[in-house]
């Protein structure tokens, strides 16, 4: 009995590793202290009730990004442990199967539990309160999408410690992710908490193209949005018209994995091939996804810090427009290699190219905004500045890379992961940490320290292209990704100890944000303008943080930058008269989104481990869930006149 | 933040957002939906497209499919997918029984529609022609599974929402609630065409 | 078309289906023919090879056109289209897979 229990828990745990112990006792004692910390200040109430069930957009926006911040330091973990490991040759850190999990968990990581999240958490905070809306046009669902986010990380990272990771690649190509060569649980932890946070995406998606489309302030024609809104709305659509792709995608490997289908396997007229295929089709536009949002941020915040308004809104608007559409045509680039014939090359290789061009405008656009501009140094102008000239480089080597028989040399070296990191990194991380230093003083009423912050904008700049420069040029020495360790003959020692130290500087950068955060929670230095960088767009308008319902009466909209030119018209003492305060329709917690997504969370996990008595109760659960919510028909409630005066007033406004 | 339920104000003259209404949002949110459907439908098409020849030995889609029962199916849905626009033609007459009837006769044809279906599905893997057999047959039960779990979960839906009707008769809640699953349901039918096309005649060709 | 206001006590009415049972009873009528059409041209062998194909998909594609007006009264949308031009980039999407996977996979023949 005592045996079969321990054989079957050397089985159920990760074992063997001494750093997987390690994380063990941290798992349990960090489990552990939040238990007692919440049990302690009794804080069950509160979380439940003003976190857990919230169904307010600015709080979710919150939780994302504490999640993605959380799966940046454990991306980033991985991506240190790599280049430890290839600091030198024939190091002995990791083993190769240890690399494998380490390479596969940092890429799905900071792609989908990382920078999915932290887009979402941006959106969330940024877009209602740009459009002068009450919340989304689904709360709930937005809610749920978080959960389904959550679940899906957790079950993901759980694989850490139970189970074992996934081992196949970020994108877990076939053959190798199927049970004949990969027989554990680790892809099926792969395949369920990728699908369960993409549900939670697809629904995101849907959410806010609704939201755009559907809320605006009065007055806010499309063509006077904000260029984030309009960013936002491109990635959105982007993401309702590629995410289900990935849906099938999994779904399928899951399918072969468990009922033995033969979608993508090497037998039974299986092709592999189709997976490649089908995961890029979705894969392309995702990066698109990513970007998308990063340059409305850089849109706004050129705009703001340089005191004008933005060069060429309508070239931007089209420009991003043309780009999530594009997007759609260029996935086999991916996988010139793989022996399509010329046309089907030729076809996809210009297709790339063309995608460069609107890029190109917008890079000009920001360009010529700044020109002749007050431009001011803050923090989000800086990792606004230090993007452009990373974005370029790593755009132009995207087109090198799109040469189809030049990419035969290129395909799968370190020149490839250089490119793609120079744009995630470059483009995306640094457009994000824009945004989020712009947007804080909004989301939590105070400002993050100025000095820190440069400290952290130069680490992360320099450590960058210390990584990434070399890794171009391991690329065309022979260098390919995935390898776990190399020999003293090949010469790459010097570059690659130089990408290391470069890694470690950016590993510093995150430290000194983590610092910079706390250290500015401890000054507390208040916005209480709820303006803090002179802005242009409408969440500038009102208190910081926002209020609940955000706007106490709907603004009216005549211009892309309302706020900016509201100012002028205070300034010269004709403010736009507001309306009478009303009542405000807002929308009740729920807690069917934490229900729903733990029965997903369960379920997923009942399946990983073919425990159908498990599975099949939780996707009852499921069902359930969403019955009961459905029977549910006293959702909404009003916020009354006197309380909404009380708020403004709290926040030193007279309505 | 209080929360204070109990602001339920009656009759709330204008809407205070002014700008938006709540069913509409949400008849649009649905119609986007259907949208990520289509494609999550395309996908498997195109899958099915792709993979259809590989057989590997096992048996091909002329010598399995019997199309009496397919023909049953299509007939079947497509009178569903009327009777269900039966329905909301009596509910926007504010007829009730009316309503509720069609809506019971639709659940019944849909109900029929999954039984034949899942009737054929066994006569096949009786015979053989498993989802492991090959890489045509695991295309072929993913894509028409994959519907009829659609309409399957359609009929607990539809079953859900009679009962809410019964209880509380045509409101704007219950409308935009008949109003939505009638468009799912349409949907079900018009992509039962192409299973129908390119699965069964496109096979049996 | 739909003059079938009725009672209707909301105002807000810019997606709801109305339609008419004339709608709705030609629309059935037209999808019946769409499907009894390829039934009897491919199964008694009437049309073969490419001919056949075309004859499936037209009817196929014409009876989504018809479902989409007669049931899903996709005309009544007013101005601007959202849904419309939605359906038509889903639309578009779903052919680029389709014809796209069709295109590689069809030029790939390492696996086969």
């Amino acid at each position: 009995m005592w045996e079969d229990i321990k054989d079957w828990a050397s089985d159920f745990f990760v074992t063997g590793d001494p750093l997987i112990y390690g994380a063990d006792v941290g798992i349990v004692l960090a489990s552990l202290s939040i238990l007692f910390v919440l049990t302690y200040f009794k804080k069950w109430k509160w979380l439940w009730s003003e976190w857990i069930t919230t169904v307010d957009h600015k709080k979710i926006g919150i939780m994302y990004i504490i999640a993605a911040l959380l799966m940046l330091f454990r991306g980033g973990m991985d991506a240190l442990l790599m280049r430890t490991q290839l600091v030198m040759p024939d190091m002995e850190f990791l083993k190769p199967e240890h690399y494998n999990e380490i390479f596969t968990t940092h890429g799905v990581i900071m792609i989908l539990f990382m920078a999915m999240p932290l887009m979402f958490g941006l959106f969330n905070i940024a877009v209602p309160l740009q459009i002068g809306a009450r919340d989304v046009a689904f709360p709930v669902l937005n809610s749920l999408s978080f959960w389904l986010f959550f679940m899906g990380a957790m079950l993901f990272n759980l694989s850490f410690v139970i189970g074992g990771s996934p081992n196949a690649g970020w994108l877990a190509y076939p053959p190798l992710s199927e049970t004949m060569f990969n027989p554990g649980v680790g892809q099926d932890f792969y395949i369920w908490g990728i699908q369960i946070s993409g549900i939670g995406s697809l629904m995101t998606g849907i959410n806010f193209i609704v939201t755009i489309l559907k809320m605006r302030a009065p007055g806010m024609k499309l063509m006077k949005m904000p260029m984030f809104t309009w960013s936002v709305f491109a990635s959105s659509l982007t993401i309702m018209l590629a995410f289900p792709i990935l849906t099938v995608t999994l779904a399928l490997l899951f399918i072969d994995r468990f009922l033995g289908a033969h979608f993508f396997t090497l037998d039974a007229g299986g092709n592999p091939m189709m997976y490649i295929n089908l995961i890029w089709m979705w894969g392309h536009p995702e990066v698109y996804i990513v970007i998308l949002p990063a340059f409305g941020i850089f849109s706004d915040i050129v705009s703001t810090f340089s005191k004008k308004k933005v060069f060429g809104y309508k070239s931007m608007v089209f420009a991003l427009m043309i780009i999530s559409v594009v997007s759609f045509v260029t996935w086999a680039h991916h996988f010139f290699t793989m022996g399509s014939g010329a046309s089907v090359n030729a076809f996809f290789a210009i297709s790339t190219m063309v995608i460069a061009i609107p890029t190109g405008v917008k890079v000009f656009n920001w360009l010529f905004t700044m020109y002749k501009g007050k431009i001011s140094f803050k923090s989000p102008m800086l990792w606004t500045m230090g993007f452009i000239p990373c974005f370029v480089v790593g755009g132009l080597t995207g087109v090198m890379l799109s040469v189809a028989p030049a990419d035969f040399q290129f395909h799968n070296s370190y020149f490839l992961i250089a490119h793609f990191h120079q744009v995630l990194i470059g483009g995306v991380a640094f457009g994000y940490f824009a945004g989020l230093y712009y947007w804080w003083p909004k989301m939590f009423g105070f400002k993050l320290d100025e000095k820190l912050g440069k400290w952290a904008f130069w680490l992360w700049n320099i450590g960058f292209y210390v990584c990434f420069m070399p890794q171009y040029v391991l690329g065309l020495m022979g260098m390919t990704r995935r390898y776990s360790t190399y020999s003293w003959d090949t010469g790459w020692f010097g570059l690659n100890l130089v990408s290391t130290i470069g890694a470690f500087i950016m590993g510093a950068g995150f430290l000194v944000q983590v610092w910079q955060i706390v250290y500015s929670i401890k000054k507390m230095d208040k916005d209480t303008t709820g303006d803090p960088w002179d802005a242009r767009t409408l969440e500038w308008s009102i208190p910081s943080p926002a209020p609940m319902y955000n706007f106490a009466t709907d603004p009216r909209v005549s211009d892309v930058d309302e706020w900016w030119e509201e100012k002028q018209r205070i300034a010269a003492g004709k403010p736009t008269p507001k309306p009478a305060l009303e009542p405000i329709h807002m929308p009740k917690n729920s807690a069917m989104p934490i229900f729903k997504a733990t029965f997903w969370f369960l379920a997923g996990f009942g399946f990983v481990f073919d425990w159908m008595w498990l599975a099949l109760p939780a996707m009852a659960g499921v069902g359930i869930t969403m019955l009961v919510y459905s029977f549910n028909y006293d959702t909404e409630y009003y916020i009354p006149v006197d309380e909404i005066r009380k708020t403004e007033a709290a926040a030193g406004r007279a309505v | 933040m209080s929360h204070n339920a109990n602001h339920a104000v009656q009759g709330h003259g204008h809407d205070h957002g002014g700008h938006h209404d709540l069913d509409a949002l949400r008849q649009m949110g649905f119609w986007l939906f259907l949208i990520t459907d289509c494609i999550l439908f395309g996908t498997l098409f195109a899958t099915y497209i792709v993979l259809h020849n590989n057989t590997a030995g096992g048996p091909t889609a002329s010598e399995l499919f019997e199309m009496p029962g397919v023909i049953a199916e299509t007939f079947i849905l497509l009178t569903s997918s009327f009777t269900s626009g039966l329905a909301v033609l009596c509910m926007n007459r504010g007829n009730k029984k009316g309503l509720i009837g069609w809506l019971i006769v639709t659940v019944l044809l849909g109900a029929s529609f999954v039984t034949l279906e899942v009737t054929e599905f066994l006569k096949m893997i009786d015979e053989g022609a498993k989802i492991s057999t090959s890489a045509f047959l695991s295309g072929f039960y993913t894509l028409v599974g994959t519907h009829g779990l659609h309409v399957s979960v359609g009929l607990v839906w539809m079953t859900a929402l009679i009962i809410q009707l019964s209880k509380r008769g045509i409101t704007k809640t219950t409308r935009r609630k008949i109003n939505i699953i009638s468009l799912y349901w349409h949907f079900l039918d018009a992509v039962w065409i192409f299973v129908f096309t390119i699965v069964y005649m496109m096979g049996v060709m | 078309m739909a003059q079938h206001q009725a009672h209707s006590h909301d105002s807000h009415d810019e997606h709801e289906s109305h339609g008419s049972l004339k709608e709705y009873i030609v629309g059935f009528v037209l999808s019946l023919i769409l499907t009894a059409i390829p039934l009897i041209f491919v199964l008694n062998d009437i049309v073969e090879g490419t001919a056949a194909n075309v004859v499936l998909l037209v009817t196929a594609v014409l009876q989504f056109v018809v479902q989409l007006f007669f049931f899903m009264h996709l005309k009544e949308e007013k101005k601007p289209r959202w849904n419309f031009m939605a359906l038509i980039l889903g639309i578009a999407v779903v052919i680029i897979i389709v014809l796209g996977s069709i295109w590689i996979m069809g030029n790939n023949e390492v696996v086969k």
